[in-house]
């Protein structure tokens, strides 16, 4: 397999001296023809940066990157020939339109010819499932369908590299799982198709990709198969430990020694925080048990979990997405 | 070559389609279009007809009505259209397509015109119908020639303009408000532009639509020819091909700025 897609030392800097932001910092990252590559990372991690420049969209500050072979900056008409983006929680189209004439118009971008749009259209919106809609104006549909055709729109010039920006977000379950399902044969059909997805949803990162780049701050912190980078986390213990509060800060916790990192997930509606903590040795759990017990908190559970990509995060942080995020908007 | 050419011209039509398609699915709006306006027209025309100026007037108000039609469709459905593309999210689309800019803008400009000329003949039909304007159209031709070049100085005017408002945020709908009544002001959309102080004619010079208004007045209702409009064709002519690559380069201009400072496709600005 040959690199399809490339970026050496890419920096992308936002705003002037004093209050400059690097979006970007030194990213190099190769992804193979065929392959679905995931960028995964907390809101503000620099992943739509990323793909808005591979896109076209947007100008480096420093730095190369290639789509297909080509330089995206100094041939940027060639690589608008063999790339489609998806972005999740976009508009899909002419809210005034239907589905299918939407679903023409877009076509035409690519210059396809009349009929084979039509052919192409009525087919994606079968595979995708939502072809009972086809003369439903588009502002009708809810927001899976709209995501839907947002994919369909995607797939419809038959690109080499299609990038997916946050595809699933804001879906349901089930419509999330279809869409994923749909890329990865999209994926692995004959001709193989590339893909290279930004989520912040783990679970969409470990079904999907062949590969993984965790993303923070606009560094890349480790890249390889989620498979590897979870494998390197088996000896170290992680457990989840449910606590019958969603109003305490639990940074207390970060005291303990032999703490790694820890990320939270509060549930207001059962007033259940779940914390996912990682520690250089299981008897650290106890220790942090003790501590919860005496800022008079109850402890629910402790249980000892496989490890997850969003550990891979947090060993490399020492926090989770939330905390991350939340740290970036402080 | 020949595969871009044939993409861009599919992008201009399918835009062009969008936009008559889109423009024309609620009939109400195409009331509103159509009929709104004859109010401001009357309006005008009983003015005249208290102050006793003649059906010559009347006239005037019928023509000037008609193009201000164009007019306000340049500025609203041309001008701003690339800053509603992006609040929606569709100029992520075009500007990730392999086709040029241009076509995009040709078709919105076509649809534009399309969706207007409809709303134009209404207006014109209606105004001459009540107010039993006399037209003495000597030269149709001619005046063919200068509604043509007048469309295409105006549109080519809102390529430009869209080109322009690329990178703006919600300032781009302030900007087409503070064009709207100024033009129709200065461009004698009412009334002949000879009434205005000398520095405002030259100001309206500037304005294709005072040429355009001018010379189909001339044309369709004094029974003037091409002896008498040849300077309307010219300077109709002259912004037609300055403004249009002007349009063009303004268009890489801000596209390229836009991809530099990150502002292409942020939106709520």
């Amino acid at each position: 397999m040959s690199d399809y897609v490339e970026t050496i030392n890419l920096c992308r800097t936002f705003g002037k001296k004093k209050d400059l932001v690097k979006a970007l910092d030194g990213v190099s990252i190769s992804i193979k023809e065929g392959e679905i590559f995931g960028l995964l990372g907390p809101n503000g991690a620099g992943k739509t940066t990323l793909i808005k420049i591979l896109t076209t969209l947007l100008l480096p500050t420093r730095g190369e990157a290639y789509v297909g072979g080509f330089n995206v900056v100094k041939e940027a008409d060639k690589v608008r020939k063999i790339i489609n983006l998806v972005s999740g929680g976009e508009t899909p189209g002419y809210g005034i339109l239907s589905v299918k004439e939407n679903l023409w118009f877009f076509s035409q971008l690519y210059g396809l010819n009349s009929s084979v749009a039509k052919e192409r259209s009525k087919r994606l919106m079968a595979d995708l499932d939502f072809e009972q809609y086809a003369n439903t104006r588009m502002s009708k549909l809810s927001t899976g369908y709209k995501q839907r055709m947002s994919l369909a729109r995607g797939l419809l010039s038959d690109p080499k590299i299609l990038f997916l920006d946050e595809p699933t977000l804001g879906l349901d379950v089930l419509t999330a799982k279809k869409l994923r399902n749909y890329v990865i044969d999209w994926a692995k059909q004959e001709r193989k198709g590339t893909v290279l997805l930004t989520t912040h949803y783990m679970i969409e990162a470990d079904e999907m990709c062949d590969r993984v780049a965790i993303i923070s701050n606009g560094r890349i912190l480790a890249c390889d198969s989620p498979q590897v980078l979870k494998e390197d986390l088996r000896k170290t213990p992680i457990a989840k430990i449910e606590v019958s509060s969603v109003q305490t800060d639990f940074s207390f916790i970060e005291k303990v020694k032999g703490i790694i990192g820890y990320s939270e997930t509060r549930n207001i509606q059962t007033g259940v925080t779940h914390l996912r903590v990682m520690v250089n040795d299981r008897k650290v759990f106890a220790e942090i048990e003790s501590k919860l017990n005496e800022a008079e908190l109850k402890v629910l559970a402790v249980n000892e979990t496989e490890p997850t990509l969003e550990d891979v995060y947090i060993r490399l942080v020492g926090k989770g997405f939330e905390e991350a995020e939340e740290k970036a908007h402080a | 070559m020949l595969d871009d050419l044939v993409r861009n011209l599919r992008v201009a039509y399918a835009r062009l389609w969008v936009r008559v398609k889109g423009g024309n699915r609620e009939p109400e709006w195409l009331i509103f279009d159509m009929f709104l306006p004859i109010f401001t027209l009357s309006a005008y025309v009983y003015l005249y007809k208290m102050l006793g100026v003649g059906t010559e007037f009347a006239g005037f108000v019928v023509i000037g009505g008609t193009m201000l039609a164009f007019w306000t469709n340049v500025l609203w459905n041309m001008s701003a259209q690339f800053y509603w593309e992006k609040e929606t999210g569709t100029l992520e689309a075009y500007l990730v397509a392999p086709i040029s800019r241009m076509a995009i803008l040709l078709g919105m400009a076509l649809g534009g015109f399309v969706n207007t000329t409809l709303r134009a003949v209404a207006i014109l039909t209606v105004g001459l119908l009540i107010f039993q304007v006399p037209l003495a159209l000597n030269e149709p031709f001619t005046a063919l020639l200068i509604f043509f070049l007048t469309i295409a100085a105006l549109y080519s005017l809102g390529m430009l303009f869209a080109s322009l408002f690329l990178l703006y945020g919600r300032e781009a709908w302030h900007t087409a408000s503070l064009l709207q009544e100024p033009v129709q002001f200065i461009s004698g959309s009412f009334y002949p532009v000879r009434y205005l102080p000398t520095m405002l004619q030259l100001l309206a010079s500037l304005v294709p639509l005072t040429f355009g208004l001018d010379g189909i007045r001339k044309t369709a209702i004094s029974g003037e020819g091409i002896a008498q409009v040849w300077p309307h064709v010219i300077a109709l002519s002259v912004f037609t091909l300055v403004l249009l690559p002007l349009a063009k380069l303004a268009l890489n201009f801000m596209e390229n700025l836009g991809k530099k400072e990150g502002r292409l496709t942020l939106r709520w600005q």
